[in-house]
């Protein structure tokens, strides 16, 4: 009972604090986008000399990823990893990217 | 909620253990009630446990490319979790273009990182001591400062340690003699001193273990730009690699290159042609083939048979190959629940064992851990590897995969990935040195930043 207690209170006590910085949601779009960012940095903030994709709109990107995966667009090693994703796929990791250019 | 005035639910708070973290914080709390029992009591299974209460922890012991990506990520998914990272060093050398190092193409300080920003921007609580011993069924850590942490989940991400018993005469004394700086940090010194204190017309001998292993391109990106070094210091020296296997990562790319760059610098001797590694005599710089044939060199790098970091042996994680058997979705052990085992030292399908891979798979542990604490399902999970390599400063060149879960394995996506075109001009190797040091400097920011 005091568990119980205890723990509906802190929910209660929860409503009045102030909101943190919003998490990550865990989606399926969060997994595929975050595997990016080993290369394209942390949101898809690049540091150096790879392009940063964080803040490019989402139709950019998911034109780009689909013309790399086609060969219509040159590239180094993006041609090899847009071959492994699908249409749904790529909108998913284009939406993910293009979040803070809304 | 009228029931309750403000110093009331404060009083109340503060003899939950929690009110003052939650003030200085000013963090929602996640998932309340439902997980607070099972939580105390797994609290006091592992030595009284305080303000376990709707806190889940989460200890990582190892601060490398999977302990650093799964603690950033998971404090992403997770806001209130209590994240603990152990790691004895305070300053971390990455593996990863540890190569140029030894090449002397970028300072020690290069591959040093600390974990400030994970404290600070991260709220991850970094304790810098090594971990003695886990109890997997109290699920408590001991450190060596006699400190006892329990914890509700616990990743592993301890790399790799050193076979010693692998190669016979392979003891303490040889691994200064022929230094294998397969961990950077003083082994990388200490490789880069002998290099550097070798006579011009010397040989250095490289000599590569079997798969699986810690960077399977590793050892020909070292020649390389080893071969780099000498051609620029000590042109008349000679590589002589005496590899345990018969074909290796990229090796038409780095054979191509090295008839580019160092024609006739670089020998590779393939493991059925010299026989394979018999035994060392360290203080003679001399490996025996099996068939006790002698190859005498002036500097002798030896990267031995490798196994899954001890802490993971000890607490009974590796399988009899000395590697950690993992469910592939989440990393959980099959040996153990809630413990996962990530990077070098776990089995991860086709997945190589790489930092790449290490980091890729510490996202996918911390969203397995989330999705548990959060009490949702975990979604598909996707993965990726990329390793590049230096042929030479401006000479890059890599491999590359996307990888799902098929039939209970992680495996690469059919046709996708591959390595990087053999018919390629200049200006392609150049572009994929320049993303080399690029992808450096965004992995490096995605673990440590």
């Amino acid at each position: 009972m005091r568990k119980y207690l205890y723990s509906t209170v802190l929910c209660l006590a929860v409503g009045l604090l102030p909101a943190a910085g919003s998490a990550t949601e865990l989606t399926r779009g969060a997994m595929l986008a975050n595997s990016c960012a080993g290369c394209h940095g942390t949101d898809g903030h690049s540091p150096g000399a790879i392009p940063s994709i964080g803040g490019k709109s989402a139709d950019f990107i998911e034109t780009a990823l689909k013309e790399f995966r086609s060969g219509e667009r040159h590239s180094t090693v993006m041609g090899r990893h847009a071959r492994a994703y699908t249409d749904e796929e790529i909108r998913l990791i284009a939406e993910f990217f293009g979040r803070e250019a809304q | 909620m009228s029931r309750y005035t403000r110093r009331e639910l404060l009083m109340l708070l503060g003899r939950a253990g929690t009110a003052s973290m939650l003030g200085a914080m000013g963090l929602p709390l996640v998932g309340c009630g439902g997980r607070d029992e099972s939580m105390e009591q797994a609290g006091e299974a592992a030595g009284g446990r305080q303000a376990a209460l709707n806190r889940p922890r989460v200890v990582i012991v190892g601060g490398g490319f999977g302990g650093t990506s799964c603690a950033k990520y998971l404090r992403r998914y997770v806001k209130d979790a209590e994240i603990i990272l152990v790691e004895p060093r305070q300053t971390y050398h990455t593996c990863p273009f540890s190569n140029t190092v030894l090449a002397g193409m970028n300072p020690m300080d290069f591959i040093a990182h600390d974990y400030e920003t994970l404290r600070t921007a991260h709220g991850v609580e970094v304790i810098h001591q090594t971990v003695s011993e886990i109890d997997p069924v109290a699920k408590a850590a001991s450190l060596d400062d006699g400190r006892t942490l329990g914890y509700d989940y616990l990743v592993l991400s301890p790399g790799i340690d050193m076979r010693r018993d692998a190669i016979e005469g392979y003891d303490e004394a040889a691994t200064e003699a022929m230094p294998h700086a397969w961990q950077a940090g003083d082994q990388t010194r200490l490789l880069r001193a002998q290099l550097e204190a070798m006579d011009d017309g010397g040989t250095v001998i490289i000599a590569p273990p079997n798969n699986p292993f810690r960077c399977p391109p590793g050892p020909y990106e070292r020649a390389s730009l080893i071969a780099h070094y000498l051609k620029q210091h000590k042109p008349k020296s000679k590589i002589l690699i005496l590899d345990a296997k018969d074909k290796f990562s990229k090796q038409g790319l780095f054979m191509q290159g090295w008839e580019a760059l160092y024609p006739g610098m670089i020998e590779w001797v393939k493991g059925s042609d010299w026989g394979g590694m018999g035994r060392v005599d360290a203080g003679q710089k001399t490996v025996y083939s099996m068939f006790d044939k002698a190859f005498k060199g002036d500097v002798v790098n030896l990267i031995p048979p490798q196994q899954a970091g001890e802490i993971a042996l000890r607490t009974g994680l590796a399988n009899d190959d000395g590697w950690c058997p993992v469910d592939q979705r989440s990393f959980e052990s099959t040996m153990h629940k809630d413990l996962f085992v990530i990077g070098d030292a776990s089995v991860a399908g086709q997945m190589p064992k790489s930092g790449f891979a290490a980091n890729s798979q510490g996202k996918v542990c911390a969203a397995a851990i989330a999705a548990r604490i959060l009490e949702v399902e975990l979604p598909e999970p996707s993965y990726v590897n990329t390793c590049y390599s230096l042929v030479g400063p401006d000479y890059g060149i890599s491999v590359a995969a996307v990888y799902r879960m098929q039939e209970g394995q992680i495996k690469s996506v059919e046709d996708s990935g591959g390595v990087s075109p053999g018919e390629v001009d200049a200006q392609f190797r150049r572009d994929e040195a320049r993303y080399a040091e690029g992808w450096y400097q965004s992995i490096t920011s995605d673990m440590f930043g």
